[in-house]
């Protein structure tokens, strides 16, 4: 029925999944610490097997999580907006969860990691709302002028959340949330995270409703969708998935750009058929950028923030000149033009 | 659809005045006017794109307002010029979510027979799998009109569907607002600009002159050259091709 609708190939997905599996395989015996199958298995080294269910394990599940959350909130807010620069980096999302999770440890610190993730939903929320009624209110003639708006709002709740911070002397407890980083998650810290599996679910089943709102507010209304219901609420997923990763890992940037751009690049913006992919090579991108941060100076570590900004920055021109030399047209792989090329 | 005093003022002009109309079931009923005259804003009214300021307007007997927007959905279809274009969707995708308010997204066997068919109505089986970004404007159009099809509404509003056309595809468009009235017994409301497309394909037409009503009847009650000089404040000259008046303005 799925092939009947949209006509693609499950092949890339397939690999995808594979790919993910035997990296998120070998992501567990890659650290400091050498522990190989042979002696998790054997049950003697004790030590072994704490770090192994302690660290790499949590380690594992916090990129996956952050990879399929970050990229799915990008792809909706992208999708909502209208607009393909728009994510939660370019959207205010992360500045304005980073301000949450300050106000929660300067005015409620002894809330601890709930009381961080609370204040940082409510925070992101309201941002991203903002910043939508914002860009609503004023129609762009360019669409580059959205995310611009979006970077100089998100610019300013960070100015806001830097002088807060040296007033109250909280920078240094402020760095781990302002740069991405999987290190310091262990088991007890991180399940946090988690809370981005359930709004993911909710993102798979309204996908058709934000698919059409993302068509314009006339094509929903037609459709019988209400627009504004659907506005409100995918912005409020998006912000919340956003909100559970910074408070936990911190600022996971361009992926939620980045990620979306490529997948509907070649599978179309029909989001029925891309989020599966969208999630796949989101958690792909995040969990290759962790491998790397984790093994170029080892045994120290870098923060991923670092290679994600490298990496992400290289495929984001290379997108950028793609689109100025073939516009917005699709790749597809498609089996006709295999033969065409013979 | 009967449509008693309507008012709608945007920030204290009042751009729709008193409008009163009843829409004759099964025919194509055109709404002309000069700019600003207020027709595009009737015709949001009674699709509820827009809402009324005051007036009243009835869908099968209920109250606009009442109806369940999904029920309403399968009752009466609007096409504006307002989509996202930028949209990578292929024609099928599109034409699919004419049966969202029916099966919401899970399409059934007999969703699938209702899209194949709106699709070759509309000659578009060519095209089915390419994206809608990357057509030219007449076919998107098609594919928006082959989506309203697929949606199976007994009412089609069509807001400026000639618009951005040339010649050619306006003309094309217009024979298939015909069809989709006399094959498939559809009720057709469109806002135009050309009058003669209007006077061409429509059974009656409903001219607006800021705000108000000016005229309500057959296309050969309200094509007069007197009418037309008064609505549009232009000498016209009317000549009848094909036992229809069409006019010309310079």
């Amino acid at each position: 029925m799925m092939k009947k609708i949209t006509g693609r190939e499950w092949s890339g997905t397939v690999l995808m999944a594979l790919l993910l599996a035997v990296l998120s395989f070998a992501s567990l015996f890659v650290g400091v610490t050498g522990i190989t199958l042979d002696v998790l298995l054997s049950g003697q080294d004790e030590m072994a097997l704490k770090i192994f269910l302690l660290a790499r394990i949590p380690r594992l599940l916090a990129i996956l999580c952050t990879g399929t959350g970050m990229s799915i909130a990008g792809l909706i807010m992208q999708q909502l907006c209208m607009n393909r620069f728009v994510s939660p980096t370019t959207g205010a999302t992360i500045s304005s969860a980073q301000l949450g999770i300050l106000l929660s440890l300067v005015f409620l610190p002894g809330m601890g990691i709930w009381g961080r993730t609370l204040s940082a939903f409510l925070t992101a929320v309201a941002g991203t709302w903002i910043f939508v009624w914002f860009i609503r209110r004023i129609p762009f003639q360019n669409a580059v002028l959205v995310p611009l708006v979006g970077i100089m709002f998100g610019n300013i709740i960070g100015g806001i959340t830097g002088f807060l911070s040296y007033r109250f002397e909280m920078t240094q407890q402020m760095s781990s949330f302002l740069i991405g980083s999987f290190a310091p998650v262990i088991r007890g810290n991180y399940e946090l995270v988690w809370l981005a599996a359930p709004l993911v679910i909710l993102a798979f089943i309204y996908a058709d409703h934000f698919n059409i709102a993302g068509m314009g507010e006339d094509f929903a209304s037609n459709l019988g969708v209400s627009y504004c219901l659907i506005l409100f609420a995918g912005l409020t997923i998006s912000a919340m998935i956003t909100a559970a990763v910074v408070s936990v890992v911190g600022s996971i940037s361009y992926v939620g750009l980045l990620v979306p751009n490529m997948v509907t690049l070649f599978r179309g913006d029909r989001l029925r058929g891309c989020l599966t992919d969208t999630a796949l090579f989101g958690s792909l991108f995040v969990l290759s950028a962790d491998l790397i941060a984790r093994t170029v100076i080892m045994p120290y570590e870098l923060p991923i923030e670092l290679i994600i900004g490298i990496g992400g920055s290289i495929l984001f021109i290379g997108l950028l000149l793609y689109r100025l030399k073939y516009g917005r047209k699709a790749i597809r792989f498609t089996r006709k033009e295999t033969i065409s090329c013979d | 659809m009967k449509v008693s005093d309507l008012i709608k003022k945007y920030e204290g002009k009042t751009v729709v005045d008193s409008v009163s109309f009843q829409l004759p079931k099964g025919k194509v009923t055109s709404l002309i006017g000069p700019n600003g005259a207020g027709k595009s804003t009737v015709m949001g009214m009674i699709s509820r794109l827009i809402a009324k300021d005051s007036g009243m307007i009835s869908f099968e007997d209920r109250d606009l307002s009442g109806w369940n927007s999904r029920e309403l959905a399968k009752k009466l279809a609007i096409l504006t010029q307002h989509n996202n274009v930028q949209m990578k969707l292929t024609v099928r995708e599109l034409v699919a979510f004419g049966r969202f308010p029916y099966s919401g997204g899970r399409l059934t066997e007999e969703d699938e027979t209702i899209i194949d068919r709106a699709i070759a109505y509309m000659e578009l089986e060519s095209f089915e799998h390419r994206f809608i970004d990357e057509l030219s404007g007449g076919q998107r159009q098609r594919a928006y009109i082959a989506m309203v099809i697929a949606q199976d509404t007994e009412y089609i509003l069509l807001d400026e569907p000639t618009n951005n056309l040339d010649i050619y595809h306006s003309s094309n468009m217009m024979k298939i607002v015909r069809r989709l009235c006399d094959e498939l017994g559809k009720t057709v409301i469109l806002v135009l600009h050309e009058i003669n497309y209007a006077a061409f394909y429509s059974d009656y037409i409903c001219a607006f002159v800021n705000g108000k009503v000016a005229k309500f009847g057959t296309v050969d009650e309200v094509i007069t050259r007197e009418n037309l000089s008064q609505i549009y404040n232009v000498d016209f000259e009317i000549i009848r091709i094909n036992d229809k008046p069409l006019s010309v303005y310079y």
